[in-house]
Formats: structure tokens, sequence, C-alpha cells
């Protein structure tokens, strides 16, 4: 084949940007902590490293379906706010459960799957309105956010659900051996949801829908429907995030994940999704989950004032798309 | 085979998109084994009436016959169904897919599972892909290599061989040669040929007139939504479709004829 010795000519140099973006990730979080090993004497503690994990838990749920939303080239922005109405009708359900008596080990499950259901139905209205209303999912999911915000205050009027019960605050502190229930429900929902998008049928269509919408669609595929799906699961999932913070909080607070949406799009992006949809992968998106929760836990350590730490955030997820567009950009000429 | 039904019967086929009429009272045939070329300038409405024969859009009004019957073709995947594949201009690939991947997009092969999860049996669907551009006596870029690092040549064949898979009775060729070198481009249109000696029918779309004089049997010409002729390949010229594609009196104008 006469093209041949250009794509040889093109190797070596492609060689170390495809390295960088498969693997630069893994270095970020590795001179993380080492830095943080350097900087204080107690972070390679186990339990401190449990710690952070678990605290990076809840972003890290919500960001496996908006890894698949941003994977199928579109974006949620509302998963804090839905994480909130979910994690208050959790909450409302294990008070209106419970009576007198705390609430049991079924009422707990119906708490959950209700409040789980909440995120479905709000995530399949994202997604029926942008596919078959027509309207960008930015906007959408920016509609969104604000009414489940909205819906969130409404339910609680206000305040603070407290008294959720011994049964359900062991969600997030329980532990089985030395593992936190936390990290168990992180492991578990990564395995499967890496599982799903590499080896299934799905999967593979919800990478190739976020490259080449028409042509996988052209292929016989119901795109619209598989949208409608991803969008329902990332709410789901942000559902399952609101429960497991409502549980560490002890209470629904109206204003829980206020903001979350940064969080996660922020571990996404750093975990190497691209925001053009198609490229990525899922597991990257817990790294990138746990190193905004080093950087929270740096700062914190460091003493810097928590303003800063806004802006660090924000600057850190600018930085990385920066970098992503630049190592990017070379690659076979932008196929986009 | 005394076929007398022609294998693909377009009558009076109507399209609107909003005020524009893109296809007015379009009728035309494709019988089994021969090659149909589609020609006309831009906006003429070559490539609505090719999604509506592969399911893309649905037609206002008219009817179409496909083996005999009367269909209504309301998606791609029930064109598929029937026997019509499509070889789109841009080719409708998957950028981040590989060929294999490209190749049976829409139709994995599976190894199990049901509902939501079907895994894939990649291995199976590498080693057909293979075998099936061998036959097409091409080669199968390495397994992984995404088709958009592909040259254009390269991609054309994994378009092809994704067409070509199901065996289809109709194949549609959608400006097969625009983005490809000469040297390509050649290679290419040796395929409509073949496939027709197979028995199977072609329709194939293309700007370069010549390229529709070498390989076709018949040529229909559209102009503004209608069709203007109906031509035996033999029986013309290049002069006379630029006559029937610009319109005769602005051909002279324009010093064409």
């Amino acid at each position: 084949m006469p093209e041949a010795p250009a794509a040889v000519r093109e190797q070596p140099r492609r060689h170390w940007r495809e390295m960088a973006l498969s693997y630069g990730i893994y270095i970020i979080l590795a001179l993380f902590v080492l830095t943080m090993a350097l900087l204080s004497p107690n972070f390679l503690r186990a339990t401190n490293l449990l710690n952070i994990v678990v605290q990076a838990s809840t972003v890290a749920v919500i960001a496996v379906g908006t890894t698949m939303v941003i994977l199928l080239a579109e974006i949620d922005l509302s998963v804090g706010s839905v994480a909130a109405l979910a994690g208050a009708v959790t909450a409302g359900v294990l008070k209106a459960a419970a009576g007198a008596t705390a609430p049991g080990l079924g009422f707990v499950l119906l708490a959950i799957l209700t409040g789980m259901a909440i995120g479905t139905a709000l995530g399949a209205v994202n997604g029926a309105l942008t596919v078959w209303g027509g309207i960008p999912s930015f906007i959408v999911t920016l509609g969104m956010l604000s009414v489940g915000r909205g819906l969130t205050l409404l339910y609680t009027g206000g305040r603070p659900i407290f008294g959720l019960g011994e049964t359900f605050s062991r969600i997030a502190y329980g532990k089985l051996g030395p593992v936190p229930v936390p990290i168990l429900v992180l492991v578990a929902l990564y395995t499967v949801a890496a599982l799903f998008l590499h080896t299934t049928q799905l999967g593979r269509y919800i990478y190739a829908a976020g490259t080449n919408r028409r042509a996988v669609a052209l292929a016989g595929v119901n795109v619209n429907r598989l949208k409608v799906g991803v969008f329902a699961l990332a709410g789901t999932l942000a559902g399952l995030g609101g429960v497991l913070l409502t549980s560490r909080l002890d209470s629904a607070q109206p204003t829980a994940a206020t903001g979350w949406e940064l969080d996660v799009i922020a571990a996404v992006v750093l975990g190497g999704t691209s925001l053009y949809g198609g490229r990525g992968a899922v597991v990257k998106t817990l790294v990138g989950a746990i190193i905004l929760q080093l950087i929270s836990n740096g700062l914190n350590l460091l003493n810097v004032q928590a303003y800063w730490q806004q802006i660090t955030k924000g600057a850190v997820i600018l930085l990385a798309l920066l970098l992503e567009r630049s190592l990017r950009r070379v690659r076979g000429g932008e196929t986009m | 085979m005394a076929n007398a039904t022609p294998l693909l019967q377009l009558d009076g086929i109507v399209k609107r998109f909003g005020g524009v009429l893109a296809l007015d009272d379009v009728s035309m045939s494709v019988e089994r084994g021969t090659v149909v070329g589609l020609i006309g300038d831009n906006g003429a409405g070559k490539s609505t009436l090719i999604k509506v024969v592969s399911g893309a859009h649905q037609p206002d009004g008219g009817a179409v016959r496909f083996d005999g019957a009367p269909v209504r073709i309301s998606t791609p995947r029930f064109a598929k169904e029937i026997g019509i594949e499509t070889v789109y201009q841009d080719l409708a690939l998957v950028d981040t897919l590989d060929a294999a991947g490209n190749i049976f997009l829409g139709r994995e092969i599976v190894r199990f599972g049901a509902g939501p999860v079907k895994v894939l049996n990649k291995r199976r669907m590498q080693l057909s892909a293979r075998e099936l551009l061998g036959r097409l006596g091409l080669e199968l870029p390495s397994s992984g290599t995404e088709v958009g690092m592909l040259s254009g040549g390269q991609r054309q064949s994994v378009a092809i061989s994704r067409a070509l898979y199901t065996s289809p009775k109709l194949v549609i060729l959608d400006e097969p040669t625009s983005a490809l070198a000469v040297t390509e481009a050649r290679k290419v249109l040796e395929l409509p040929r073949t496939l027709a000696d197979q028995g199977v029918a072609v329709i194939i779309i293309s700007h370069t007139l010549q390229d529709v004089l070498d390989v076709t049997d018949r040529i229909v010409v559209l102009r503004k939504g209608r069709k203007v002729a109906d031509l035996a390949t033999t029986d013309t010229s290049l002069e006379e479709l630029v006559t029937y594609i610009v319109g005769s009196e602005r051909a002279k104008g324009a010093g064409y004829a």
C-alpha cells in the first residue's frame, strides 16, 4: 500500500502522545501521592488513604454515569440537584416508613430504591428532552439543575431531614472486614461499568454513537433510545450518589451536593474522557475523582483557605482540557 | 433467470422538506444484475432518493416495490433486512472503531448474553472481517487500528465490505470515488461490474460522468427533483447527459453542448 511509509514515519511522534493520553493520568496521580507523602507524614497511612477514597466515592459513583453521557458527546449538569432530591426522598421515605421505631433493612432498601428511582425518572426526562425535544443537553440539564434543586427545597421545606436510623448510616460508615462499604460499592460499580463499556454491544454503541451518531443510526441502532437510556442510568447513579451522601451526613440537606456537577465533570475530564465524545475509559474517571479529592485534602493539610480550593479545582479542569486538546490535535489529523 | 419484474421499482415518489419539493413524482426501476447510474446537479434530489430507498427518509407519496412485493422501507434496519445496502458518500464509518468494528457495526457477533448485556465476540469478528476482505482481494488493516487513521481507499474498502457482508440484493454506492486518488478510484470502479455479474443490482451516484458512462448499463438523470431522462448507457453520450443535467437552454447558453 502506497500510504504505508507515511504512516510508519508518523509513528514515533504519535507514540508518545498516545502514551501521554493513555497513562498521563496515572503519572499525575503518582506525582500527587508522592508530593503529599513528602508534605505530610500521616498521608500514607492506610486509614488516611482509605478515607480519601471514601470521601471521593460519592462523586466517583455519580461520575460513572456522567462518563457515559460524555462518551455520547452529551453533558449532564443536573447530577448535583438530582442527587440532592434523591437523598431527600430517601430520607423522607425512611422517616415515613419508620414511624416510631428505627427503620429495618427492608425499609432501608425500599427507601434507597425509591431515591434511585427518582434519579432514573429525572435522568429519563433529561434524555427525552434532549433527544425528542431537540434541545441541547447542556440547556436541558441546566434547566433540570434548577428544577431538581427547587423540588428538593420544596420537598424538605428548606429544612434538613434528621434521624434516619442506625441501619441507614451503615451504608457510609459500615465495613466489611477492613474495607469500608463505600469502597466496595465503588469497586463493584466500576468493575461492572468497565466490563459493560468494553465488552458489550451496547457499550460499543455508546462509544460509536459518540464518535459518529449518524453512522450508528444508519447501521440500524436506535441511538435515541440508547441516549435516553444512558441519561436515565446517569440519573440513577446520581440518585445512588445522593443516597451515599445522605447516609454519610446522616441527614438529607436541602442544599446538599450543590455545585457537584463541576466536581463530577472534572473527574471525568481529568480521567481523559473527551468532551467531544467517543473516547475515554471509565476506570480513569475513578482516578480523576481520587486526584480531585487529593487536591482538596492536600490543600486542607497545607491550611490553604477554602476559597483557593475552588479556584484550584476550576484551574485544574481547564488545564486538563488544554493539555488533552493539544495532545489530541495532531493525532491522525483530528477526525471529529 | 427469467425475471420479468425489476428488483426495485419506484413509482411516483414524492418527498417534501417543509416547503421544498425535493422529489417530484419520480419513477424508476432497477433490474437484477444491472448497474444503474443516478446523476444530476447538486440539489437535484439524488441523495434524497437514495435515502428513501435505504430507509433513512420516508416518502410523502408514491409506492415502492422490492423483489416483486410492495414494501414500506420504514427504517435503515428494515432496508438491510430485505437486502438493500448503502455505502454513503462520507462513508458513515465510526472513526474510533477498527475495521472489523465498522464492518460489524449494528450486527456484532455476540458471544453470550441478552437484552442490554450482550458480550461481543471480538476475535470472531476480526477473523470474519479478514476473510470477507480477502474475498474482495483486500487486506484488513491490523486489528485495533482506528479507521480514522486509514487512507481514503482503505476506508472505502472497509465501507464496501461492510455493505457486502450480508450478500445484499441491491447495493447503493453514493459517490464512491469522490474521496479517492485516481488509482484508488479505478479499483473501486471495478466493483459495480463484479457485483452485477453475480446478479446483484447496483445503483451508483456520481458527479464524474465519465465514470458513470464507463460502468453503468442505464443512466437516470434528475433535475430539480424530477426525473428528466432514463437512458441506456450505450445510446447516450457525455454531451447528452450534460444537457439533461443542466437543462437544454442553459446548456446551450453556457456553451456545454
